[in-house]
């Protein structure tokens, strides 16, 4: 993208203070991590305002004072704390660096349009600086999972081993466990028998209920929806203690037809949530002229209305899917130890014994989600280009 | 036509026929190494003689509450429950368990002394058939502790010598009982001590000494972690966690076996099973308790049988092949000092001290 707006550079009172403030801001870090909050936040300024001064300065060319600068960091960071602490470093020193010039150049209103005031520039940044800070917040206890599921040892610890990145330190003893041990497949085997089944169920009646409350003469259209949609809202603790003496007065407790039931009925708001949003866009003239041309309503519904709102089916679906999969609070309660899930297994299995088994379960689901969520936003993009919605 | 029914009518009678043969037995257990110990000492030999296909479900921690609501429900699903002994007091004084005579329902010893007088004083509920003798006691990091390893229980409250955090269980049985052994009650005295208002906040005293050096834990596994991570320099768990620790995981850590505190873990039966299901119950735990299946089960873990006749059975680790003998907690060696949980003092007092240490935690 070409630039907006002429840069030009900015004095030293700008660049050396701000990029000072920051230099504060990784002391905080490395200080405590040292031993030291303080002495951190101090020095951590100091010595960036000052490095900010000599690179812009006393050095001829940004190209070999960013170099410089990424191989001091790296150097520091392995003095402190080995290869992992030096790769840390490393990118700080690439950080700061480029941070540096970014700043002392003016580069950073290059994109941005030219009639914004120095306060609505620093809004702009500011406001994708909290942005990046809450990704950062949801997303780091997942990444920290994953490496720790290839831990060597029994224990949820980076060993000296895996810091220094010694492949001694590593291992796929937990995923072997998961793969061999007949608790864990028994409760995937398990999973995996309860999951598609409610899937079914869920979607089956979900769309034919999202479909049956379009209809504009449904009475009591919105208390039948409110109704439906209650197994989302309500705690799930109070629907599992019900279901819970229901099913055992029935005969249904502790059997797989059992759970299936009432993991369906947990799927089954989400299927008609997706779908109702899509029946929005749906012209019902549609239906109508099938009928017209001799189509009986059940033609008409798989032959025009369903492949119109196959993607709202299917994404609602998937939802179905991941609530049954990653359920543990009903199943507990209607399941009894044959109907044993993996997240019962990972529940107890984190009670009983705290084993890296769990997180190598864990990084597995959670590719397995990316997976499925990746489908569904694919599916939106393709009904949205096939309605003319979106340009591309 | 004729074949598919044919074929039909077979299926259905093989599935019938199935349905029939497989006895399923439901046992509820601790999970993890525990429920592995006693699948491979008393579950599978079990299913090998009579047949019966073995469940395991591990909910023992909730036993009481599901206990309770099953038979509400009126639909109890479990044939034989593992439980701790107070939780089986618990469930034999709400009527949820049956009660089981030792002499004529257990098997007797090999030389032929009665159950009752093989398990002795550790029969202590009508319900209850003890298993295990296991203790609560103190691990701590050998690189952590310096040139001089703790030997007494007191080391915990000793910030001086041994800086760093400690682990102790969040409930106050156990701790109280240590801090007062620490604040210089004698232990004859103990309880008669916590028996006072005065007694209980003396014990909370010495706590608070240490207060910010503790990470309180609630489940078993919690104290091996922190011990592994080096997060703590010593604290409380089950010793079979802690030798599991120190001789599977081999871990910089030892056992600290003063002051350790013995209880019981063991079966009970639920009452109101239907008379088949109970005749197989007490089948199951006629096999299950005799002294053999005991002695075979500290095979596979450091818990201590809890017979008489099963202590010289004692062999070696199935897999490590150690001797197992001295990692008892009954061993003579490491019960020089030791307390027996107070079944009845906790019974009386727990609601009352457990209000208190609740709010002297959230202080």
């Amino acid at each position: 993208m070409a630039a907006l707006t002429p840069v030009s550079r900015t004095p030293v009172s700008f660049y050396v203070p701000v990029v000072g403030l920051f230099g504060a801001l990784a002391g905080l870090f490395v200080g405590t991590a040292q031993g030291s909050t303080l002495g951190g936040i101090v020095l951590g300024a100091a010595i960036m305002a000052l490095i900010a001064l000599i690179l812009t300065k006393a050095l001829p060319s940004e190209r070999a004072g960013r170099l410089a600068l990424i191989g001091l960091g790296a150097l520091a960071g392995y003095a402190m704390g080995g290869i992992a602490a030096g790769l840390i470093g490393l990118l700080f020193g690439w950080f700061f660096g480029w941070f540096t010039f970014w700043l002392f150049e003016g580069r950073y209103r290059a994109k941005l349009v030219p009639y914004l005031t120095p306060g609505q520039v620093l809004w702009h940044f500011t406001f994708r600086f909290i942005c990046g800070a809450i990704l950062v917040f949801l997303i780091t206890p997942i990444l920290v999972v994953m490496p720790l599921s290839f831990n060597a040892e029994a224990f949820f610890t980076f060993t000296p081993e895996m810091l220094r990145f010694d492949p001694a330190g590593y291992s796929l003893r937990h995923y072997r466990d998961f793969f061999t041990n007949s608790d864990w497949q028994s409760s995937l085997a398990n999973s995996v028998r309860i999951a598609p089944v409610a899937t079914l169920l869920s979607v089956s009646f979900g769309t034919l209920a999202a479909i049956g409350l379009s209809q504009p003469h449904v009475p009591f259209r919105r208390a039948i929806m409110a109704i439906l949609i209650s197994p989302m809202i309500v705690p799930l603790i109070i629907s599992a203690a019900g279901m819970y003496f229901f099913y055992s007065r029935i005969g249904l407790q502790g059997t797989y037809i059992g759970v299936v039931l009432a993991h369906a009925a947990l799927g089954i708001p989400f299927v008609i949530i997706t779908v109702t949003a899509t029946l929005v866009g749906f012209d019902s003239s549609l239906t109508r002229a099938a009928a017209n041309m001799g189509a009986n309503p059940v033609t008409t519904f798989f032959r025009v209305q369903m492949p119109l709102i196959l993607p709202g089916v299917i994404s609602g679906g998937l939802f179905a899917f991941i609530t049954s999969f990653d359920e543990v609070v009903v199943v507990l309660f209607v399941g009894s130890a044959g109907q044993k899930t993996l997240p019962w297994q990972m529940f107890t299995g984190l009670r009983e014994q705290i084993s890296p088994t769990i997180l190598a379960v864990a990084t597995i689901l959670v590719i397995i989600s990316i997976a499925l969520l990746t489908v569904v936003e694919l599916l939106r993009r393709r009904s949205e280009r096939l309605r003319g919605m979106s340009p591309s | 036509m004729k074949l598919t029914k044919t074929l039909l009518a077979t299926t259905a009678l093989t599935v019938a026929a199935g349905f029939a043969v497989a006895e399923d037995m439901t046992i509820v257990s601790w999970g993890g190494a525990y429920s592995a110990s006693q699948k491979a000492a008393y579950h599978d030999p079990y299913s090998a003689k009579t047949g019966v296909n073995i469940i395991n479900d591990e909910s023992s921690a909730e036993a009481v509450a599901k206990l309770r609501a099953m038979n509400e429900a009126g639909n109890v699903t479990w044939d034989v429950v593992d439980v701790v002994a107070s939780d089986a007091m618990r469930l034999c004084d709400e009527g949820l368990a049956m009660e089981i005579d030792a002499d004529t329902q257990l098997a007797p010893a090999p030389d032929g002394t009665p159950a009752s007088e093989d398990f002795g004083e550790l029969l202590v509920s009508d319900c209850f058939i003890p298993q295990i003798v296991y203790s609560t006691t103190f691990g701590y990091r050998t690189d952590l502790v310096g040139s001089t390893p703790p030997t007494s229980v007191c080391a915990i409250f000793d910030t001086q010598t041994y800086p760093g955090k400690r682990s102790l269980e969040k409930r106050p049985i156990n701790n109280m009982e240590w801090a007062l052994l620490c604040d210089g009650v004698a232990k004859a005295d103990v309880y008669d001590v916590l028996e006072t208002a005065e007694g209980q906040q003396r014990a909370l005293d010495k706590l608070a000494t240490i207060k910010d050096d503790v990470v309180w834990w609630s489940a078993g596994a919690d104290t091996p972690q922190l011990l592994a991570d080096g997060e703590v320099v010593m604290g409380s768990t089950y010793n079979g966690r802690l030798f599991s620790l120190i001789e599977e995981q081999k871990q910089p850590v030892a056992m600290l076996w003063d002051a350790q505190v013995f209880d019981l873990d063991g079966w009970i039966i639920p009452a109101g099973l239907s008379d088949e299901r109970k005749a197989r119950a007490l089948d199951y735990i006629m096999f299950a308790t005799d002294t053999q299946r005991l002695a075979d089960q500290a095979k596979y873990i450091s818990y201590g049988p809890a017979r008489a006749s099963s202590a010289p059975l004692v062999g070696k680790h199935a897999t490590l092949g150690i001797d197992m003998a001295p990692h008892m907690p009954t061993d003579p060696e490491n019960a020089k000092n030791t307390f027996l949980y107070n079944y009845e003092f906790w019974a009386d007092y727990r609601d009352d001290i457990d209000a208190k240490f609740q709010a002297w935690l959230a202080q």
